[in-house]
C-alpha cells in the first residue's frame, strides 16, 4: 500500500467531519432566531465578564441619603412612585431599600445567573453523557443496574430534594469544625457568596435527563456497524465511547441541554427568592425580586427592573436553544 | 392493566418511604435543635421539651413512632384527646370509639398549633390556587396549541407561538411583581394582596364563596402567574405533537373516506397528539407546586408554601416532614396517575 493510497480515507474523514460540523454552523446563522438570541447572549456574557468596568458603583456601597431614590425618567414610567421616592439622577435606574445602585446591582447579578446556567448546564452534559453512555454501552446488568439507580432518583420530587439540601447545607456546613470536609466546603461556598452549594443542588438533579437521553441514543448506536468494526479492530472500550459514540451522540445532547439552561436559571432565582440562594450581599436576581416584592406598591422599580433583566436573559437562551435545534435536528423542529 | 396499577402504587410507597426517611436523616443531621435560641434556655427546660416531644429517644425509635402516628390508624375511647393527639382524620365507630389516622405532631415554633391545624387552614387555600393554575394552564394551552398546528405557517402559528416563547420566558418570580404591578397598582383592576376564601370548605377544599367576584379577584392574578409559563410548554408540546400527527397515514385515509376535517381533527388526530401532552401534567404539576411558594410569599396568600419556608429557617422538624412528605405525596401520587392514564391511552407502554 502506498502513502497515497493510505491518506486518501483520511483526507475523506475529516473533510465529511468538518462538512458535518460547517453545515451546522451555516444553518444556524440562517437561523435568525439563534442568531437573535446568540447575539443577546453574547451580550450578557460581555457584561457579567466586564462587570467591574461597566457598573457605575460596587454592588455593595450605600448611599444611606438616598434610599429608594429613583431618577427623574422612572416617576414618568412608575407615576405611582412620585409621592413616596425622592427623585435624584445620582443612580441611572434608582436605588434599592438601602440606597445601593440598582443598575449596578443588576449588572453583577448577571454573573450569577450566566454562571449557574454553564455550571448547570457543563455538570449535566459531562456527569450525564459518561453515565448515559457507559450504561447505553454496557449494556445487560450494568445498564439495568444504573437505569434502576436514574429511575428512583427521577421518582423523587427535585425541587423539594434542592431545597431540603439546600437548608440542610446553610444550617449545617455553617457550623461545621475546622478542618472537616463540611467545613472546607463551607468556606469555598463562603468565598463564591454561596454559589457552591447552589451548584451542587441543581448538579444533583440536573444530570439524570442527560443521561436517559445519551443511553437510548447509545442503544441503538453500538448495533450499528461502524461500532462492531471499530470493535473488530480491537479498539478499547473508551476509544469506542469517546471517538465513536461521543461524537454522534453529542449533536441531540446539547440541543437538550441549551434548552434547559432557561431552568437553572429560574431555579437559582427561585432558591435566591426564597433565601436559599446566595448569601447578601451579593446580587443576585432573585433575592432582588424578593427584597423588591415587599415594596411593589411604593417603590415599583426594585422588583420589576430585575424581574426584566431575569425574563430577558431566560428569553434569550430559549431562542437560542430553539435556533439550535431547528439548525441541529430539523426533525425535531417544534417538540420540547 | 391492573398488575400495572398495583406495581406503580407499591412503587409509590417505596418512593415516600425512602423520602421520609432522607427527610429525616437530614432533619436530624443539622446540628443545634429546635429549641436552640439566640438566648440559651435553661438545660432543665430543653430536657423537658426534648421529653415532652420524645426527642431524647434514640433516633430509630422517634422515627418509628412518626411513621406510625402518621401512617397507622389508631382506635381510642376518649373523646377529646390531647391536643397533640389530635389526626386529621377522625371518624366515631360505634360504642363511643375512635378512630384516628394521620397524626402529623405538634409544631415546634408555634406552640398552640398542631402540624395538622396548619394543613388543615393552609392546605385548601393552595389546592384551591393550585387547581386553578393548572386549569388556566390547560385552557389556554391546548387550544393555542392546536390553533398553531392547523394553522401552521400561518400569521396565526406565529402569534401563538411567540406568545408561547414569551410565556416560557417569564418564570413566576418575574411574572408576579409584574402582573402586581400592571393590574393591581397602575391599573388597579385586582387587589395586589390577600385571598377572598375562608373554611369551612367543601370537600376539603372548594370555598364557599366560589360564585362570588371576591374570591376571583384575588385569585386571577396569582393563578395566570403559575399558570402562564405552562400553558406555553402545553402549547409548544400540543403543536409539535399535533404536527407530526397530521401527517400520518391514517389522517390520509380518514379524509379519503370523506370525513369531514372536524371529525378528523378531534376523532383521529388531536386523541393522539394528547398523549405526550399528557406525560408533561405530572412534571407540570411539581413546578405548579414551586411556583405556588413564590405566589404565595409575592401575593400574600395565607397557603402552605409560606409556612414550609419558614419552617425551614425554624427548624421545625414536624411542619418540614410533615410538609415535604405531604408535597411528596401529591407529586408522586399524580406521577401515578399520569403513569395510569398513559398506559391506559397506549397500551404498549405497559409491555416495555
Amino acid at each position: 500500500m502506498t502513502n497515497s493510497e493510505m491518506l486518501i480515507p483520511e483526507a475523506n474523514d475529516q473533510q465529511k467531519e468538518r462538512g458535518l460540523w460547517m453545515d451546522a454552523l451555516y444553518r444556524l446563522a440562517q437561523n435568525k432566531a439563534s442568531l437573535i438570541g446568540g447575539g443577546m447572549v453574547v451580550l450578557l456574557v460581555l457584561m457579567a465578564i466586564f462587570a467591574n468596568y461597566i457598573a457605575p458603583y460596587s454592588f455593595s456601597e450605600q448611599d444611606r441619603q438616598l434610599t429608594d431614590a429613583v431618577p427623574q425618567w422612572v416617576t414618568v414610567i412608575f407615576p405611582t412612585i412620585k409621592p413616596y421616592a425622592e427623585v435624584s439622577d445620582k443612580f441611572p435606574i434608582g436605588a434599592d431599600y438601602v440606597g445601593r445602585d440598582m443598575l449596578s446591582r443588576l449588572i453583577y447579578g448577571a454573573r450569577i445567573s450566566l454562571v449557574v446556567a454553564f455550571v448547570g448546564a457543563m455538570i449535566s452534559l459531562f456527569i450525564g453523557t459518561i453515565y448515559g453512555l457507559t450504561s447505553g454501552f454496557f449494556g445487560g446488568r450494568v445498564d439495568n443496574l444504573m437505569m434502576r439507580f436514574v429511575d428512583i432518583m427521577y421518582a423523587f420530587p427535585s425541587m423539594l430534594m434542592i431545597i431540603l439540601m439546600m437548608a440542610f447545607f446553610r444550617s449545617s456546613f455553617a457550623e461545621s469544625e475546622p478542618g472537616t470536609l463540611a467545613y472546607v466546603m463551607n468556606s469555598i461556598d463562603q468565598r463564591f457568596g454561596g454559589m457552591l452549594f447552589i451548584f451542587i443542588g441543581i448538579g444533583i438533579t440536573a444530570w439524570m435527563g442527560t443521561a436517559r437521553l445519551a443511553r437510548g441514543q447509545v442503544l441503538s448506536l453500538r448495533e450499528q456497524e461502524f461500532t462492531l468494526a471499530a470493535k473488530a479492530l480491537g479498539a478499547s472500550n473508551s476509544r469506542i465511547i469517546f471517538k465513536h459514540l461521543l461524537p454522534n451522540v453529542l449533536g441531540p445532547l446539547m440541543i437538550r441541554v441549551t434548552l434547559s439552561i432557561p431552568g437553572y436559571i429560574s431555579t437559582e432565582a427561585f432558591l435566591s427568592f426564597i433565601g436559599l440562594g446566595v448569601n447578601a450581599p451579593t446580587p443576585s436576581w432573585g433575592s432582588m425580586i424578593s427584597d423588591g416584592a415587599v415594596a411593589i406598591r411604593t417603590y415599583p422599580h426594585q422588583a420589576i427592573f430585575p424581574a426584566i433583566a431575569l425574563s430577558f436573559t431566560m428569553f434569550a437562551f430559549n431562542f437560542l436553544g430553539d435556533g439550535l435545534r431547528d439548525a441541529l435536528d430539523p426533525r425535531l423542529r417544534g417538540t420540547q | 392493566m391492573g398488575r400495572y396499577i398495583i406495581q406503580r402504587f407499591l412503587w409509590m410507597f417505596l418512593v415516600l418511604f425512602v423520602i421520609s426517611m432522607i427527610t429525616f436523616a437530614m432533619m436530624h443531621a443539622v446540628p443545634g435543635g429546635p429549641f436552640t435560641q439566640e438566648k440559651a434556655l435553661p438545660p432543665e427546660i430543653i430536657a423537658n421539651l426534648e421529653k415532652r416531644y420524645h426527642l431524647d429517644e434514640p433516633y430509630w425509635k422517634q422515627y418509628l413512632l412518626y411513621i406510625d402516628n402518621v401512617m397507622v390508624p389508631h382506635v381510642s375511647s376518649d373523646a377529646a384527646p390531647e391536643m397533640t393527639d389530635e389526626a386529621l382524620i377522625e371518624i366515631n365507630l360505634p360504642g363511643g370509639r375512635y378512630l384516628r389516622w394521620i397524626n402529623f405532631g405538634p409544631s415546634y415554633s408555634s406552640r398552640s398549633r398542631t402540624v395538622n391545624d396548619i394543613f388543615r387552614e393552609q392546605l385548601p387555600v393552595s389546592i384551591q390556587l393550585g387547581v386553578i393554575s393548572m386549569a388556566i394552564a390547560i385552557t389556554i394551552g391546548l387550544p393555542l396549541g392546536v390553533i398553531s398546528a392547523l394553522k401552521q405557517n400561518t400569521i396565526w402559528d406565529f402569534l401563538g407561538m411567540s406568545v408561547a416563547i414569551f410565556g416560557v420566558s417569564m418564570p413566576v418570580v418575574a411574572m408576579g411583581p409584574i402582573l402586581i404591578w400592571i393590574f393591581g397598582v397602575a391599573l388597579k383592576w385586582l387587589p395586589p394582596t390577600g385571598w377572598g376564601a375562608k373554611p369551612p370548605f367543601t370537600l376539603f377544599f372548594i370555598p364557599n364563596t366560589i360564585g362570588s367576584w371576591d374570591f376571583w379577584k384575588h385569585t386571577l392574578m396569582p393563578a395566570f402567574a403559575v399558570g402562564t409559563g405552562y400553558s406555553a410548554i402545553i402549547a409548544r408540546l400540543t403543536r409539535a405533537s399535533l404536527l407530526q400527527v397530521i401527517h400520518e397515514d391514517y389522517i390520509r385515509t380518514a379524509r379519503a373516506k370523506g370525513l369531514s376535517e372536524r371529525i378528523v381533527t378531534t376523532r383521529h388526530a388531536l386523541r393522539n397528539a394528547l398523549i405526550p401532552v399528557v406525560t408533561i401534567l405530572g412534571p407540570m404539576f411539581a413546578g405548579v407546586l414551586t411556583g405556588l411558594f413564590v405566589v404565595e410569599q409575592v401575593f400574600g396568600i395565607p397557603g402552605m408554601g409560606k409556612y414550609f419556608i419558614t419552617s425551614i429557617t425554624n427548624r421545625d422538624y414536624p411542619v418540614i416532614m410533615g410538609a415535604i412528605l405531604m408535597y411528596a405525596f401529591f407529586l408522586v401520587i399524580s406521577n401515578v396517575f399520569v403513569d395510569i392514564t398513559y398506559a391506559w391511552l397506549d397500551p404498549r407502554i405497559r409491555y416495555d
